[in-house]
């Protein structure tokens, strides 16, 4: 065969997997859109269940959502965020290295259920949080600790190693060094993997499960130690435990419509803010 | 009393030796050139002087270098101080993705410089010294990456100016540029040997020969001469300087 009819054959075939998995992706939010569409009135979004799950709106599954994925984000940032710093520029490169970072990768590898059950042991009934936004927050930070060390770590390595020397031969400590120098270029970098991380936060069912999300609890949270509903576990709920999962079918899609879009509210943000923050650091 | 000096310096990286018993001198207001073929361990040398090879976690080094007759590798010596004395200008510019005047201010401000007037003024001042000014006195809130490479490799020299250090290292300063930018940055190099004691690696000769006054010829990791550079570029006592001088390896 001819190299360039090689080539032709190679490129075909790589176009049509990509195609593939765009038309899955679309396939499954299109299904869910037009079974979910119709449910998505106002009064949906903003109403409270009614008459057993059947009816009314989800607002309060919504609220019980953004909470946690505030609150777990509010834990995981920082801590997060502190760890890529030190792995990346302050821990000498040995073992205890090495090993921090094959545990932060198996962390991010671990079944969310057994954070669920993690969270549930420690937290719940250890610490007696009970079942929280609390614990449901911190073991969703748990969650999606390693994705925010491994993205803070790899943007800070991804900057220009010159940069890096500049600084240090100016007589900048490390710490000046980071500070002034790299976060600034990183930054970018270091806040979509956070929103990646957001948008984990907001689908993840199993880590709930055990730790915060009520079956049905049609009022707002008034403090950290309160119950709330949950989009996700809102959805499993409809489709296979509600009191009637026939007549709950189009609410179910609803929920999962409007979680898709939040999803990819968050997805959307991220790529302006990169953009946004990319102009202000001026990267060529 | 020499501005700096090594003393039977060996260095390794690993279990591979970079440098073998080296001693040499440098005097205060003068220029140094270090020359020789890729990997003779020149630019290892060079960075001693400001601690970079620490950046190596598996360097070793043996012997003493002294700067202004102190032993800056002693276990009490504070590195960023020593940085401050010693700056340095690396082979490619590398301006940091700021404005021109935090590019300069950036030394002042990590040293704690608060005061506002002072910055303007050392920012000036290095920018002057650095022949930069009159290219961007119009707007130094531009961003430094703006600048044309010559021109971003004189920022380079302003920044590390700014700190009033009294060495300047470079590191092959002008390799990256153009014929007329290099021929600019060599100028710098003559007029500021005035106030500072300069050492510059460089694989060009006819640029070693006219601003420098020694030459050092390092050939695998060894110095195999160092004296005046007029000496060395007309009758050096070694055959092999020789042959890399006039071209004929290397």
């Amino acid at each position: 065969m001819s190299k360039k009819l090689m080539q032709a054959v190679m490129f075909t075939l790589f176009r049509l997997l990509s195609l593939m998995v765009v038309c899955i992706l679309f396939s499954i939010v299109g299904f869910i859109a037009y079974r979910g569409l119709a449910v998505l009135r106002p009064q949906f979004i903003t109403g409270l269940p009614e008459n057993g799950m059947t009816e009314g709106g989800i607002f309060p599954a919504i609220v019980g959502t953004l909470c946690l994925m505030t609150g777990s984000l509010l834990i995981a940032f920082p801590v997060g965020l502190l760890s890529g710093i030190y792995v990346s520029e302050f821990a000498p490169d040995n073992r205890l290295k090495r090993f921090i970072q094959i545990m932060t990768n198996s962390l991010a590898g671990t079944p969310s259920i057994i954070f669920g059950l993690f969270g549930m042991a420690l937290f719940v009934n250890q610490l007696g949080f009970g079942d929280s936004i609390l614990a449901g927050s911190l073991t969703l930070a748990i969650l999606v600790l390693p994705v925010i060390i491994r993205s803070t770590e790899e943007s800070l390595n991804a900057v220009n190693p010159a940069i890096r020397q500049a600084s240090y031969a100016l007589g900048a400590t490390r710490w000046q060094t980071v500070y002034r120098a790299l976060l600034p270029l990183a930054l970018p970098d270091i806040l979509s993997g956070l929103l990646v991380s957001f948008s984990r936060v907001s689908g993840e069912t199993a880590p709930i499960l055990f730790t915060v999300a009520a079956y049905y609890l049609p009022r707002m949270p008034s403090s950290v130690y309160d119950q709330v509903m949950a989009l996700p576990y809102h959805l499993y709920v409809l489709s296979t435990s509600g009191t009637d999962p026939e007549a709950t079918r189009s609410m179910a899609y609803g929920t999962a419509l409007l979680l898709i879009l939040i999803v990819l509210f968050f997805n959307v943000l991220t790529v302006l803010v990169r953009r946004l923050l990319s102009k202000y650091v001026n990267i060529k | 009393m020499s501005k700096l000096e090594a003393r039977d310096v060996n260095l390794f990286f690993g279990a591979h030796q970079a440098l073998k018993n080296i001693s040499l001198q440098m005097e205060k207001h003068t220029v140094t050139a270090l020359i020789g073929p890729s990997g003779c361990g020149k630019s290892t040398f060079l960075r001693l002087f400001n601690r970079m090879n620490d950046l190596h976690n598996d360097m070793r080094l043996s012997g003493t270098i002294l700067v202004d007759n102190k032993n800056i590798y002693q276990r009490s010596a504070d590195v960023d101080a020593l940085r401050k004395k010693v700056g340095m200008v690396f082979q490619k510019p590398n301006p940091f993705p700021k404005s021109i005047f935090e590019n300069v201010a950036y030394g002042l401000r990590i040293n704690g410089v608060r005061n506002k007037n002072y910055i303007e003024e050392r920012v000036t001042r290095s920018l002057q010294q650095a022949s930069l000014w009159d290219d961007v006195k119009d707007n130094l809130n531009r961003p430094a990456l703006q600048l044309s490479y010559g021109q971003q490799q004189r920022l380079c020299i302003a920044r590390a100016l700014a700190v009033e250090p009294s060495v300047l290292l470079m590191d092959e300063p002008t390799s990256a540029l153009d014929p007329a930018s290099a021929s600019t940055i060599e100028e710098l190099i003559y007029e500021l040997k005035i106030k500072y004691t300069i050492v510059v690696v460089t694989h060009n000769m006819q640029q070693a020969a006219r601003v420098s006054d020694r030459t050092a010829f390092f050939y695998l990791g060894e110095l195999v001469e160092y004296d005046e550079t007029k000496i060395i570029f007309t009758h050096p006592t070694h055959q092999r300087t020789q042959n890399y001088v006039t071209g004929r390896f290397g």
